[in-house]
C-alpha cells in the first residue's frame, strides 16, 4: 500500500471552457509543482489529448489515467476513467457519434485545441464538445462498463451539471460506488440527506479549467502497488473505485 | 412585438439590455442547456429558471432575442456582465416559466 495524491477531473485546452494554457505539457507539469501522483485528463466527450497526456506525464513522473467528463442527455456530467489508453480512444470513438451535431463558436465557447506533448496545437475539434450526448445515464453507465471503464457522477455538490442539482437525488438503481465532490467540506452533511451517497466512496478532484485549480497535494488515496507499475497503480485505483474502497 | 414591448407589457426587471428593438419571432422555454441549444431558434424569447454563465453562452450561439429569467432566480453579476460583453438582452420576472410563456402569448 503506498499513498497517492490525485486529482482526476481535469480539463485540457481541448475542451472549450478550458483555458488555452491548459496543455497537456503544463498540465502534467503542474502536477509535479503541486505534488500530485495521480492525474486524469476528464475534457468534455473527448479523450483526444489522452494521448499527448500520457506521454507528458511519463516525462514528469506523474501516473496518467485516460478519462472523459460525458455528459449524458439529462445534462448531467459523468466522470468515466480507464485503465488503458488504447480503450479509452476507442471508447472516444464511439460517443463521438453520439455527441449532438452543433458546431463550435469559438468566440463564445473558446477553442478546443488538439495538442501533442510538446504544446504543439495539432488541429482544432469542429463539433461543439460540451453539449450533451444522446446517452441517458443507464446508457452511459452500461456503455463505459462494457469497455471496462467506471464511472460516477461528477461534483454532486454543484447545481450546474450535477446530478443531484438535475435529478434531485442519485438513484440508488445506477449502484454508483462513488462519487465525485467538488468541495470535502460538503461530504457530511450529503451522506446525511441522500442515501445513495450514505456509503459511497468519496473523491475530491478539481474540474480544472485553469492551471491554478488543479489540486494541491491534499486529497490521497492508498493504493495497493505490489509488484509496482504504474499500470497496476491505474488497475487498482479503479478496482477501489468500483468496490467503495475509498473514504 | 419587440423587446421592449415586451419588457413594458410583462413589467419585467431589465438586467442587460443591448439591442430592445429586436423582433421576438417566437418562444422557448427549457433548462437543460443542451436541448435548449439543439432547438431554440434565432429570434427566441428564451424563458428558464437556469443563471449560470453558460446560459448567455447558449443564447449567443442561437441568436435568441432575449433571455427571461423566471422566478425571480438568482442571478449572478459575473452573467450580467457576461451578457453585457455578448450583447445579450437579459430579462427577469418574478412569474414561473409557464406563467410568463402563458402571458407572453396572451399579448
Amino acid at each position: 500500500m503506498n499513498k497517492y495524491f490525485y486529482d482526476l477531473h481535469i480539463h485540457s485546452c481541448l475542451s472549450p471552457c478550458g483555458d488555452n494554457d491548459m496543455t497537456p505539457a503544463n498540465i502534467a507539469g503542474m502536477g509535479v509543482i503541486n505534488g500530485l501522483n495521480i492525474m486524469a485528463l476528464t475534457d468534455h466527450n473527448t479523450c483526444g489529448n489522452c494521448p499527448a497526456f500520457f506521454k507528458a506525464c511519463k516525462r514528469h513522473g506523474i501516473i496518467p489515467i485516460a478519462g472523459m467528463e460525458l455528459t449524458t442527455a439529462e445534462d448531467i456530467h459523468l466522470v468515466c476513467l480507464f485503465d488503458e489508453l488504447d480503450v479509452a480512444m476507442s471508447f472516444d470513438s464511439e460517443v463521438k457519434n453520439h455527441i449532438m451535431d452543433i458546431k463550435n463558436r469559438p468566440d463564445i465557447f473558446g477553442h478546443q485545441y488538439y495538442m501533442d506533448d510538446e504544446d504543439k496545437i495539432l488541429g482544432e475539434e469542429e463539433k461543439l464538445l460540451i453539449s450533451a450526448t444522446d446517452y441517458n445515464v443507464e446508457t452511459a453507465i452500461a456503455l463505459v462498463h462494457g469497455y471496462g471503464g467506471v464511472c460516477y457522477p461528477a461534483h454532486i455538490d454543484r447545481t450546474s451539471n450535477g446530478m443531484i442539482a438535475t435529478l434531485g437525488d442519485i438513484p440508488l438503481e445506477y449502484g454508483f460506488a462513488t462519487v465525485e465532490f467538488n468541495n470535502r467540506e460538503n461530504v457530511e452533511s450529503y451522506r446525511e440527506k441522500y442515501s445513495a451517497v450514505k456509503n459511497a466512496g468519496v473523491l475530491c478532484s478539481s474540474d480544472a479549467h485553469y492551471l491554478w485549480d488543479i489540486n494541491e497535494a491534499k486529497h490521497s488515496l492508498e493504493i495497493d502497488d505490489e509488484p509496482y507499475s504504474s499500470a497496476l497503480v491505474r488497475k487498482n485505483l479503479l478496482f477501489n473505485i468500483i468496490n467503495i474502497k475509498i473514504k | 412585438m419587440t423587446v421592449n414591448e415586451l419588457i413594458d407589457k410583462l413589467e419585467l426587471e431589465v438586467l442587460n439590455l443591448e439591442e430592445g428593438d429586436r423582433q421576438i419571432e417566437g418562444g422557448y422555454t427549457g433548462d437543460l442547456l443542451s436541448w435548449v441549444m439543439g432547438r431554440a431558434q434565432s429570434g427566441d424569447m428564451w424563458v428558464t429558471i437556469m443563471t449560470n454563465v453558460n446560459v448567455i453562452a447558449v443564447a449567443s450561439l442561437v441568436d435568441c432575442a432575449c433571455v427571461v429569467i423566471a422566478e425571480n432566480a438568482e442571478i449572478g453579476d459575473e452573467v450580467i456582465a457576461k451578457a453585457k460583453a455578448q450583447g445579450i438582452n437579459l430579462l427577469r420576472t418574478p412569474l414561473s416559466s409557464y406563467k410568463i410563456c402563458n402571458e407572453q402569448i396572451l399579448l
